[in-house]
């Protein structure tokens, strides 16, 4: 099923005012509904090449797999969707992939990537991710965090030790807890969202976070919904004039209209038949 | 970064970033500094940098590594040190911002927090080097997490404290929101004309959603207009925009959706 009709989707990635080097990467394939926003850490370039890893196996795995199989599918052998799982399959590759790159060759020593990706089907999202990448939603005028970051900081803010108000002005934003690439396995956290026509997803680095208030991303994406590819710029642009202290990267996506999987008798036999 | 200057009789020949976590010095082609002197040995000495911490060793060369006039076998390199090879100098000249903010620029690369690191560093209560620097940073981070919790405290500095690089310069980079006019628009045209809006806000919409709008962003350089939807682009002074962001003048007029506008600054 060809989303291209179904989703916009706008993207625009930026070094930020001050790093030399981007070191995030992006990726979108709309005719199978998948993002993946990427924020490489470790020495040098080695950042770069861990977020353009993730990104492009990522991809490039699951365009692989969804030209075969649909991610509503149901799993003969414990009777779930595909989806979640062919998900986690292939950043567990991209995660060994960056890992031995990095074990192999000395330059690329720690490298790692925070990750967050959403994959769109059945009129719901399947979203998977990693450390302090985020999704956001804005739905019906409301403007919300949709993930939890794996970071030392939303550990402190779970266990009371600081509020939510001193988070924002604490020093150690940047300890993430989980990453891509460091160990050699890892756990995505996935969850399964319903999605509405008129949603706008946006999935960002922390370059934006930061930067821009979680009110201020709300407003742009409230008054330049209309036109997404300029709302994308626009919040490169905000985070750029409040310092622009990372590099920032945005993907907007937004929800056109329904696009039910195939449902029919036929494609349940079809299904059964496989 | 740090970096190190080399130097001759007092001239500066070049400067150094010490990007890589080992970098070698010596006469042979294939050290990253490589020094073609007789008194520089093939293999001399290597700088191995961690964080933001570089240690200085000499690798068993013929004549010696002397910091700040002291024969060394291994240092603990400090902002201004000297390093003597033959008739060349090298000054290693650490994180420029002062040490407050030094630690805060550190704070800023994302790194990841491994829980069997974080206990492995926490056990050997401070091993050598990578570990060292690991249960260090380790502890700032916890001292920062009580601080924070116990005090309330916070650091608005980080985020408002100008870049020690740009203090002066109005471009784009500098953090802090420059005192800026207000800006404001009043209707001169329309069944609202005579009406004023002063634009608070960091972004204002104008016009009707699916016919014609145009946004009005408020940046530190100033006001800008852009066309965010409808065929027709809005105008200013007569003159259609573009699709790039117009930079906005005070007194200029706007015509948008039939509506005619004039922007101006407020004392």
């Amino acid at each position: 099923m060809d989303l291209t009709q179904t989703l916009e989707i706008a993207t625009c990635t930026d070094p930020g005012m001050v790093r030399s080097h981007n070191e995030d990467s992006i990726a979108a394939d709309p005719a199978n509904g998948l993002v993946v926003l990427a924020d490489g850490m470790g020495g040098y370039n080695a950042g770069e090449v861990a977020s353009g890893m993730a990104t492009t196996v990522i991809v490039t795995e699951m365009r692989q797999i969804l030209a075969s199989a649909r991610p509503y599918e149901i799993d003969q052998k414990n009777h779930q969707e595909i989806a979640a799982r062919m998900l986690r399959e292939q950043v567990l590759k991209a995660n060994s992939s960056i890992y031995q790159a990095a074990q192999s060759q000395p330059q690329y020593a720690g490298m790692g990537t925070t990750l967050v990706t959403c994959l769109f089907y059945d009129n719901r999202v399947l979203v998977a991710h990693l450390g302090d990448s985020r999704l956001y939603l804005m739905r019906e005028g409301k403007f919300r965090q949709v993930t939890r970051d794996h970071s030392l900081l939303q550990e402190q803010i779970d266990s009371g030790i600081i509020t939510a108000e001193q988070a924002k002005r604490a020093a150690h934003k940047n300890l993430v807890t989980k990453a891509l690439g460091i160990d050699p396995t890892v756990e995505p956290e996935i969850h399964e969202y319903p999605t509405k026509p008129g949603d706008i997803y946006l999935l960002c680095s922390d370059g934006l976070c930061d930067m821009v208030d979680d009110e201020d991303i709300g407003m742009t994406l409230q008054a330049l919904g209309g036109n997404l590819k300029m709302a994308a710029q626009h919040l490169v642009q905000m985070a750029n004039d409040n310092g622009g202290r990372d590099n920032v990267s945005v993907i907007l996506v937004r929800v056109l209209r329904e696009y039910p999987g195939p449902r029919g008798v036929m494609a349940k036999m079809f299904a059964w038949l496989k | 970064m740090a970096k190190l200057i080399l130097s001759m009789d007092g001239l500066v020949l070049k400067e150094i970033p010490l990007t890589k976590e080992r970098t070698t010095i010596g006469r042979k082609p294939h050290n990253d500094i490589q020094i073609d002197n007789l008194a520089v040995s093939g293999e001399h000495a290597v700088i191995v940098t961690i964080l933001n911490d570089s240690f200085l060793e000499d690798l068993g060369s013929t004549n010696g590594t002397i910091v700040n006039g002291n024969p060394i076998k291994k240092h603990f390199l400090q902002n201004n040190d000297v390093i003597e090879l033959g008739k060349y100098k090298l000054k290693f000249v650490g994180e420029a911002a002062p040490a407050a903010s030094g630690e805060k620029a550190d704070f800023e690369k994302t790194m990841v927090l491994r829980p069997a690191a974080m206990k492995a560093a926490q056990a050997a209560g401070g091993g050598a080097g990578a570990q060292a620097a690991v249960a260090q940073r380790q502890a700032a981070v916890q001292a920062a997490g009580a601080s924070a919790a116990a005090a309330g405290i916070a650091d608005k500095d980080a985020r408002s404290a100008p870049a020690p690089s740009a203090p002066s310069a109005p471009g784009p980079a500098a953090p802090t929101k420059p005192v800026q006019p207000l800006g404001a628009i009043q209707l001169l045209s329309g069944g609202n004309a005579g009406k004023e809006l002063e634009l608070t806000k960091p972004l204002t919409t104008l016009g009707k959603p699916g016919v014609q709008v145009a946004v009005l962003t408020r940046r530190p350089q100033g006001y800008f207009i852009t066309h965010v939807e409808g065929d027709k682009r809005p105008s200013v002074n007569g003159q259609e925009i573009g699709a790039a962001p117009h930079s906005l003048k005070d007194h200029d007029v706007i015509e948008l959706a039939g509506v005619k506008m004039e922007f101006f600054l407020k004392a």
